[in-house]
């Protein structure tokens, strides 16, 4: 019996400390359940389904990936330069970073839009904000180039944006830090409350050639605007913002911000707005800002400098502002396929409010408020409210849509993608991200049609999931397959930059319209060299112009002499080939820019400055045919005195020079 | 009073000086994990100081308005170092004075001090998981985050584990040494005579 008795002590403390050892969670492993590869298997020579079309961040372009595959296919250049392919480098696209600061190289690209007709994709234009230096910029989907950029003047961290209406009458901007503006704008920081103010500005979207131009600004109170959704159907005419800091805090915004219990959604009548501006009750202000835009015909962007933009005030215009409690910082605001949720995700929430839109328009008919914040109107929580999701998960960001009435959130701090009824709240079903993922997306998952079929999870932190580079590290984006009941985690795929808000458009509605090269008879440009007779070299005083072509396998011309020191040399490369898939590149040694990588049927310029005597190569860069390594040229430098004459050539063999001159 | 066994005598002195140990490993850890924690995060509590991933957890648990951990919030770490060493110089004594009383004593200083470090450790985190700056950015209503005395609990997205490290088992080994010498001499004296007369 003491034996049994002892026996029985000697287990229990086994037992004790094997479970004290051995209570750590269950690990991602093992989260592939089923065939997961055969749905991401993308044949070699087979196209994806869909593109998707996901902002850069921190390196300010857009990558242009496939689905399901999570293939990337290629890097648009937007708000930085790209030496790649010259852009921003040469001398037609470098006014396109051009903004009212100067020369801006870098931005940070946070959100995509992507163009719609009556709510659904249209496949024309994806655009983009830049966060830094405020500006929205469009990209032609026909040939996925930055086709134009507009600067947004009275704006500090354009983050609100671009968020499109559903007709893609109205791209907007709203400004996350509001700042001083108008005559006063040298103000100490203390007098936020009294100074600042925030500006939401429509830009309006020319409807055949996609051209911008900011219709009027709303000048809102002094807080953060975070993110934003166009009204669809019903509330089509309305937009719907996430403003925090209703604190008006102006530093350490991480507590100072984050102390009432509720910030707002601010909900805004656009048609009215427009209404309005049509009726000359804005005020117009002087506010510099740059408008660069792409002529296709001759590729060159031209800046031009604005001078004023419309302000309405809506403390004056009344119903066009109001506001909706809505708790603890919101970060998404989405408004669900029908138009009649509109889902706020308090980022340091533990339930998502989902509000009406019916109800919205009934309570500001009954003017059931609350009270005003900054003159602005506040409607009660209760009134404009359809329901909370209970315990949906911690820090809930944004939420997209499938065609089926189910909402998608994703949850920053619990690192997980939450699938819930939008009409009921209940939630059906959730999936672990890796790590702590930020935005999501399901094709079609913003518009009046989801495409649904899947929701990608761009997360925030990758640490283990690839083989480690080093400190810096790419980002880790999730597929899952949410065809089923169960969302069903399909494929790991890397991201460039720091991808934030992404779109997917089904392939077919891109891919027919996909430009293949630049017919030559159409090239505007005022320095092309349209074929090799045309190629030659002109002196205007220290300019030298080098109309020069390119076609496999050699440069026309190849061999120029009579540049001196001092001279501007500017080479005009215009690519003969018309074809699909020729490109032909241009470097020269010593040049401080980049090179330029030249499509088929375009001319592109690169600016040279030549410091010292010698002969210098240039050569094609793009590894364009089997001759492609004999594809250079020699330019021969002068001293700035000399007079060595201004010749040029392709083939011509001379009798050999003596060196004399 | 009964003279202890000469083989109990080693053996409590020896289990009294493999205390010393406790002064070069840790006597405590706690675990986290958290989605984006796999691998887990850890703070081991040594006899005068705090290691691993302690910063990690204090940035992490600041959003919910918790305190940075820091050496200098722990008055312990100043005399603990010498309340395991009076632990150790009471076992030494009680084997050298050899008699049932010296292992009551010893015994009970064991028992207390292990309560007390217990009921220490208890109030600690219960100030710890309760006290939180009203300023905090994430506060979620009735919720308080006092970490495991021992064993797991969940809060928000973190699983939270407590329990004893080397040190910390080093101490249970000696109180199952102690008991086993407790008990083999109230129950062996009884018997060991009668085997005597079997011998002789």
């Amino acid at each position: 019996m003491k034996t049994f008795t002892r026996s029985i002590v000697i287990l229990a403390l086994i037992g004790f400390g094997v479970s004290m050892n051995s209570c750590a969670p269950k690990g991602p492993k093992g989260a592939i359940t089923g065939d997961a590869a055969s749905k991401v298997y993308v044949a070699p020579g087979q196209y994806d389904e869909f593109y998707n079309i996901v902002s850069g961040g921190f390196n300010g372009q857009m990558g242009i990936y496939g689905l399901p595959s999570g293939r990337l296919f290629r890097i648009i250049p937007v708000f930085s330069q790209f030496p790649e392919n010259g852009y921003g480098y040469s001398e037609e696209s470098k006014a396109m970073l051009n903004t009212s600061h100067g020369y801006v190289p870098w931005d940070d690209l946070h959100h995509i839009a992507l163009s719609v007709t009556n709510g659904v994709h249209d496949g024309r234009w994806a655009f983009g904000n830049a966060n830094n230096t405020p500006r929205v910029a469009r990209v032609d989907l026909k040939t996925f180039h930055t086709a134009e950029i507009i600067e947004l003047p009275n704006s500090g961290g354009n983050h609100s944006s671009p968020f499109i209406t559903e007709n893609s009458e109205y791209v907007v901007a709203g400004t996350r830090f509001s700042v001083p503006m108008g005559d006063k704008t040298d103000v100490p920081i203390s007098s936020f409350k009294q100074n600042f103010k925030g500006t939401i500005s429509f830009i309006g979207v020319d409807k055949t050639t996609g051209n911008m131009n900011i219709a009027f600004q709303l000048v809102t109170p002094g807080v953060n605007f975070d993110l934003a959704r166009a009204g669809k159907g019903p509330s089509g005419g309305w937009f719907f913002f996430s403003c925090y800091n209703t604190e008006q805090a102006y530093t350490l915004l991480e507590v100072n911000a984050s102390q009432k219990d509720k910030d707002f959604i601010m909900a805004v009548n656009w048609k009215k707005a427009e209404e309005y501006m049509k009726a000359g009750k804005g005020k117009k202000v002087k506010s510099k800002y740059a408008h660069n835009v792409l002529d296709e015909k001759t590729n060159m962007t031209t800046s031009t400098m604005m001078e004023e933009v419309l302000q309405l005030d809506p403390t004056e215009l009344k119903d066009i502002l109001y506001f909706i409690p809505c708790p603890k910082s919101p970060h998404g605001c989405d408004t669900d396929p029908t138009g009649e949720y509109i889902i706020g995700s308090g980022k340091l929430a533990a339930l998502i409010p989902v509000f009406s839109f019916t109800k919205i328009q009934q309570a500001i008919a009954n003017k059931d408020f609350e009270g005003e914040f900054a003159g602005i109107p506040v409607i009660k929580y209760e009134s404009a409210l359809h329901g909370e999701v209970k315990k949906p998960g911690l820090g809930p960001l944004h939420t997209e849509f499938d065609a089926n009435g189910n909402a998608y959130t994703s949850f920053f701090v619990s690192s997980e993608i939450v699938k819930w009824n939008v009409k009921t709240l209940q939630v059906l079903d959730r999936v672990p991200t890796y790590y702590s993922i930020g935005h999501l997306c399901v094709p079609g998952g913003p518009t009046a049609k989801p495409w649904g079929k899947y929701v990608i999870a761009y997360n925030k932190i990758t640490k283990d999931r690839y083989l480690p580079t080093g400190p810096e590290l790419t980002q880790s984006a999730q597929l899952y397959d949410i065809s089923g009941d169960k969302m069903q985690l399909l494929l790991d795929f890397p991201t460039v930059g720091e991808p934030h808000y992404a779109e997917a458009i089904p392939a077919n509605l891109v891919s027919p319209n996909s430009v293949k090269f630049y017919k030559i008879e159409d090239n505007g440009h005022p320095y092309a060299a349209k074929g090799e007779k045309e190629a030659r070299v002109e002196r205007k005083g220290n300019q030298v112009h080098v109309y020069m072509t390119a076609i496999r396998s050699h440069l026309t011309p190849d061999n120029i002499e009579g540049v001196k020191v001092g001279d501007d040399v500017y080479f005009h490369v215009t690519n003969l080939e018309q074809d699909w898939d020729v490109p032909h590149g241009f470097a020269i040694k010593g040049a401080l820019n980049a090179e330029l990588l030249i499509m088929p049927g375009e001319t592109q310029s690169l600016k040279w400055q030549p410091k010292t005597v010698g002969v210098f190569p240039f050569y094609c860069t793009d590894f364009c045919s089997a001759l492609h390594q004999e594809m250079q040229g020699y330019i021969r430098v002068s001293p700035a005195s000399s007079n060595v004459p201004l010749k040029f050539s392709t083939g011509k063999i001379e009798t050999e020079g003596t060196g004399a001159n | 009073m009964m003279p202890l066994q000469r083989i109990s005598r080693l053996l409590l002195a020896v289990s009294a000086l493999t205390l010393i140990s406790v002064y070069f490993v840790p006597l405590w850890r706690i675990l986290l994990w958290a989605p984006q924690y796999p691998e887990g995060l850890e703070m081991k509590i040594w006899i005068n100081n705090l290691s691993g991933d302690v910063k990690i957890i204090s940035a992490l648990n600041h959003y919910i308005g918790m305190k940075h951990i820091e050496v200098s919030m722990f008055p312990e770490f100043g005399y603990m170092i010498y309340i395991v060493g009076g632990i150790i110089a009471v076992g030494l004594l009680a084997a050298l004075w050899g008699k049932r009383a010296g292992l009551l004593a010893y015994l009970g200083v064991m028992v207390f001090v292990g309560l007390a470090a217990l009921v220490d450790f208890y109030l600690w985190g219960y100030d710890y998981g309760h006290n939180l700056n009203p300023d905090a950015a994430i506060k979620v209503e009735g919720m308080s985050y006092q970490p495991p005395l021992i064993g797991t609990k969940v809060l928000l997205n973190f699983t939270a584990f407590s329990g004893p490290d080397s040190g910390g088992w080093i101490f249970i080994l000696n109180g199952v040494v102690l008991l086993g010498i407790i008990y083999f001499e109230w129950h062996a004296h009884k018997e060991v005579p009668k085997i005597r007369t079997k011998v002789e």
